[in-house]
């Protein structure tokens, strides 16, 4: 007897969550979220393909499906990193990404022939200049996506690392040491 | 006046060893020799950096201007000595990255001629912002090291009708001690400074507190404060940090600063014992703001003393005064041992914020092999601002970056007790510095890809509309071609 | 003179404290009680004291090893070694050579290691392997020696301990018997009054520490002065131990004057059983204790209560492990919820505002 009424209402128990569960799925049932629209919008949208993908739009479909890590946009960087894997839910360590080096375009006076090709092709109007005039690049919009290297026929672009100023200079974040395993720690403690 | 005291109020904080007895008994040294080369950064202050007047190869007197403060938040820079500028351009900072800042460097003449300056009988028919204008004027800036300007800060204190002027003389930081002998060498000097910033912010009461630890300093003031009774002399209890600015706030007038708020809002302004006496010198003889008292100590040092020295001299100038033994200095440090930094060479210039060069010795220094932290709590119970540092310290390690925020992050001041007391030699001071400028970076970047976004799309609008255009011209073209085609098929059918 | 040195941030001195000197001081202020426990119990007491504090050192290594750390200067810190103290100052004082093995085992392996080292451990290493002993082995856990001193013709000698420790006690009715608390555990289900049952026990010798009990948990005494020393050596924080004290005496205070023929006093409670060793050594462990002043008296009450919930209702004559270990798995929670407040700030976190003039 006991045994039947253990299983009776263990069953009923059972069939009444499901129903509730069932319930719940069809009436708090969210929108597919339109989350390769919210990623797009988190990219820089500059189409600039440093992450392998054609474009910003492709890119997001790839984090959306899975297919890209968060950290692949490098003009994005960290804080785009952590944006996104907040907006997907993922674990993100950090720790292993390298801050990718930041770089700037610079133009080099002594061979700009002022031909206009790359300011036509920057995403972010980010050169200046006019028709046999030296370009230059204002460094604050640039988003180092090198298209202009790529079209200038002088090779007068080049690409430079972003100066360290005292501006910009950072406190760099300790090494913890006695965490490191054995063999990768600079200077072995014992 | 006891209401004030109903509730002294000090949370952590700790008492270091003090290592001030060396430099505390020998008056201050003035005969440090003028050096040859002064190295003037442009930037001595918080705020927009000054920006020259002078050219290269100008024969400048002492007290000249040299550099105007351009912005609201800014100082001037004065030449502290007569000669010739040889060089407007960049030289390494007293900063731990020695990285670049403009500086104009003075060839002095060894004349040391003073620019004719004006001397005033009575500052006090002076109109308060007159007293103000002409401390901006004069270059000065906060001298406790927060470099803050100062005429800024009076201004303020007006503004607010502030009713309590503190000065801190507290020099609450180990080995310094530049502001106990400028107390007790010049008291009546800065009580005068004190009563012309009164003046100035068109405050009543002023309160100069002195930690218990310079007993000589405080019977000086005392009694140079004696025939004034709006200037009250009292002491505060040993324990670092009360120099912190809101500490002693709290300390004194038992008031707190909210965050985000400065102390003027709460009616309260706190400035240093040093600037009091720049304040003297501008107003009283008109001498803008040319050079400070700097502690040099430290186990390296041969002869520690307090010196007085012109902005621009190099540190190593200063070391070979005081005979620094270099190859027992471990490192060097600009400030005092709790929140001043590492500098990584000596051929750097003194500014308006060095209240101490140090050169201390390995055994002088904290150990720095880190271990696991054991959440002894120290830190909590240490923290004067009621942080967790150990949490904080945990979260920025894996790079929860938000997570130290949410617990304070930028409520830190970098005080150095954290660090201090830590059983396990954790850096946290530095790891709370390095999430800071990372926060920051972080937003920085984030502006500049919201930036480039508008860029962007500025620019696909633009080429849209020039696509447009082109078709629409195109079109036209073709129509108005069409129609000179139409036209000359009609004449040819008319011929 | 160029130094280039890497930028480094203040604080460049430091106060005289480091992870080694602290656990030099704990084992310091509880060497009299050990010591004392050790000469009560005779030989077996330091067999076992010995193995426990050994193995909880080489199971330490082992871990190291495991994780390719260098394990020499972790074992310079003190940590292990304090920890096998610990463990071994809780265990019955002829306990065989395989309790503290296994506890040493548990305590560093399961109580330490597994949760990431030094640190990283949410329960007190010590009394998890005490509790996980006495659970799985309740024979062993409560057998109780008498007080058989080292040196006394009566006691043990020591190649007769070499017996005791590893092949187990021969005369165990003779050598043994019940604590205080257990006694008074016992009697209470034959249905016996206070009164009656404690006519023989000597508060005196509880007091002292000459009873049967734990290896160096006996002497409330000892223990005591020990620990009134770590919070004068500012080691430890007064917080947790008052508060832990205050509850049991408090509450013990209340049941006993409502009914003292059935709840024992609060000077008996204090007196006996692991009260004092946990309220000055094993609840203010600082890596599973609160670490702010408000949470460390919440937890120290909470353990104060859950000791005497255990000890006068349930079914176990002593409940400080349990007590601290389910206190431990609150701090979190603790720490989460009770956070100092920041200057300028209120208890929420917003800034104060400005008060008006």
């Amino acid at each position: 007897m006991y045994v039947l009424s253990a299983i009776v209402s263990l069953t009923l128990l059972g069939l009444f969550l499901g129903l509730l569960l069932g319930i719940a799925a069809r009436y708090l049932k969210v929108e597919s979220s339109p989350v390769v629209d919210e990623l797009e919008a988190l990219l820089p949208g500059s189409q600039c393909g440093q992450c392998g993908f054609p474009g910003c739009r492709p890119a997001a479909e790839a984090l959306a499906e899975g297919n890209a890590s968060a950290t692949m946009c490098p003009p994005g960087g960290s804080a785009l990193a952590e944006q996104i894997a907040a907006l997907l839910g993922l674990d993100l360590d950090l720790s292993d990404v390298k801050e990718p080096e930041l770089l700037v375009a610079r133009v080099s006076e002594a061979t700009c022939t002022g031909c206009t090709r790359c300011f036509k092709v920057c995403p972010t109007d980010a050169i200046v200049g006019a028709p046999k005039q030296i370009h230059a690049v204002v460094a604050d919009a640039c988003i180092a996506c090198k298209k202009c290297v790529e079209v200038c026929p002088t090779e007068c672009l080049q690409m430079h690392p972003i100066e360290v100023t005292l501006r910009n200079w950072r406190w760099a974040k300790p090494l913890n040491v006695s965490v490191q395993p054995m063999g990768t720690g600079s200077n072995a403690v014992c | 006046m006891l209401s004030l005291f109903k509730k002294p109020r000090f949370r952590g904080g700790v008492h270091a060893e003090e290592h001030k007895t060396a430099t505390a008994a020998l008056p201050i040294a003035s005969n440090f020799p003028l050096p040859k080369k002064l190295y003037i950064p442009l930037q001595q202050h918080v705020g927009k950096p000054a920006e020259p007047v002078i050219k290269v190869g100008e024969k400048v007197l002492k007290g000249q201007l040299l550099a105007y403060s351009q912005g609201l938040i800014s100082a001037p820079v004065h030449a502290p000595s007569s000669g010739i500028i040889v060089d407007v351009n960049d030289y390494p900072a007293p900063h731990p990255s020695a990285l670049p800042i403009r500086t104009i460097v003075l060839e002095t003449d060894g004349k040391d001629e003073w620019l004719e300056t004006q001397v005033i009988d009575d500052p006090f028919q002076l109109n308060p912002e007159e007293i103000s204008f002409r401390v901006g004027a004069a270059g000065i800036v906060g001298l406790g090291g927060a470099t803050f300007p100062t005429a800024v800060k009076l201004n303020m204190g007006r503004e607010n009708r502030v009713d309590t002027l503190i000065i801190n003389g507290s020099e609450c930081e180990p080995y310094l001690c530049c502001d106990d002998r400028l107390m007790q060498e010049r008291a009546e000097q800065i009580i005068d400074g004190v009563r012309l910033m009164l003046h100035g912010m068109e405050t009543e009461n002023a309160v100069v507190a002195i930690e218990d630890n310079k007993p000589l300093a405080f019977v000086a003031m005392r009694a140079a404060a004696e025939p004034y009774a709006q200037v009250n002399v009292i002491q505060i209890p040993t324990r670092y940090p009360m120099g912190w600015d809101r500490q002693l706030i709290r300390y004194v007038t038992g008031k707190e600063v909210p965050v985000g708020c400065r102390s003027s809002e709460i009616g309260v302004t706190i400035h240093n014992v040093g600037t009091a006496y720049a304040v003297h010198k501008a107003i009283r003889y008109g001498q803008p703001l040319l050079s400070r008292i700097v502690t040099v100590a430290g186990g390296a040092v041969k002869r520690p003393m307090n010196v007085e020295v012109p902005f621009g001299t190099l540190i190593s100038e200063l070391f070979s005064f005081c005979e620094v033994s270099s190859d027992e200095t471990a490192r060097i440090i600009m400030g005092g041992p709790m929140m001043g930094d590492s500098l990584p060479h000596v051929a750097l210039p003194t500014v308006k914020a060095t209240s101490g060069i140090l050169a201390l010795t390995q055994s002088e220094l904290k150990n720095t092999d880190e271990q696991p932290c054991i959440r002894c709590a120290s830190c909590v119970s240490v923290c004067p601002a009621g942080l967790r540092p150990l949490d904080m310290a945990n979260n920025i390690r894996i790079n929860q970056l938000d997570a130290a925020v949410d617990l304070g992050l930028k409520d830190c001041i970098s005080c150095g007790c954290c660090s201090y007391i830590c059983p396990s030699n954790i850096p946290l001071v530095q790891y709370f510095k390095y999430a800071s400028g990372e926060v920051m970076a972080r937003q920085q970047a984030q502006h500049k890809s919201e930036q480039t976004k508008r860029l962007i799309d500025a620019r696909n609008d633009r080429m849209e509309r020039i696509a447009r255009q082109q078709r629409e011209e195109e079109l036209a073209r073709l129509a108005a071609k069409a129609e000179r085609e139409r036209l000359k098929a009609e004449q040819e059918a008319l011929v | 003179m160029m130094l280039h040195m890497k930028p480094s941030s203040g604080a460049h001195v430091g106060a005289n404290s480091s992870v080694s000197r602290i656990m030099g001081q704990v084992m310091l202020a509880i060497s009299p009680a050990t010591a004392f426990g050790l000469l009560c119990f005779g030989w077996p007491a330091l067999n076992l004291f010995i193995i426990t504090v050994l193995s909880a050192v080489v199971f330490e290594v082992l871990c190291l090893r495991l994780k390719g750390r260098v394990a020499k200067p972790v074992i310079m810190d003190g940590s292990a070694v304090l920890t096998g103290w610990l463990l071994a100052m809780t265990l019955p004082p002829w306990a065989p050579w395989w309790i503290g093995v296994v506890g040493s085992g548990l305590a560093i392996i399961l109580g330490k290691h597994v949760y990431g080292g030094l640190g990283q451990n949410l329960f007190n290493p010590a009394m998890l392997a005490r509790v996980a002993l006495l659970i799985s082995f309740p024979i062993e856990m409560t057998t109780w020696a008498n007080v058989s001193p080292l040196f006394f013709s009566q006691s043990p000698g020591f190649i007769e301990s070499w017996h005791i420790t590893f092949s187990g006690l021969d005369t165990i009715d003779a050598s043994t018997g019940a604590t205080t608390l257990g006694f008074i555990k016992t009697e209470f289900s034959q249905n016996r009054l206070l009164s009656d049952i404690l006519k023989d026990t000597s508060g005196f010798l509880n007091f002292i520490g000459g009873t049967r009990g734990s290896l160096g948990e006996t002497s409330t005494l000892l223990l005591g002065l020990g620990g009134l020393w770590l919070i004068r050596q500012n080691i430890i924080q007064w917080q947790i131990p008052v508060s832990l004290l205050l509850t049991v005496a408090l509450l013990a205070g209340v049941f006993h004057v409502m009914d003292s023929e059935h709840y024992i006093s609060p000077m008996l409670h204090l007196n006996s059983g692991a009260m004092m060793c946990v309220a000055f050594f094993i609840a203010t462990d600082y890596v599973t204790s609160p670490n702010t002043p408000t949470g460390q008296l919440l937890f120290g009450a909470g353990c104060g209560l859950l000791i005497f919930v255990i000890r006068t209702w349930g079914a176990y004559p002593e409940g400080a492990g349990f007590a601290v270990l389910l206190m431990n798995s609150a701090t979190p929670l603790i720490d989460h919820y009770i956070r100092p407040r920041i200057y300028g700030r209120d208890r929420k976190g917003k800034p104060l505002e400005i008060p008006k003039s």
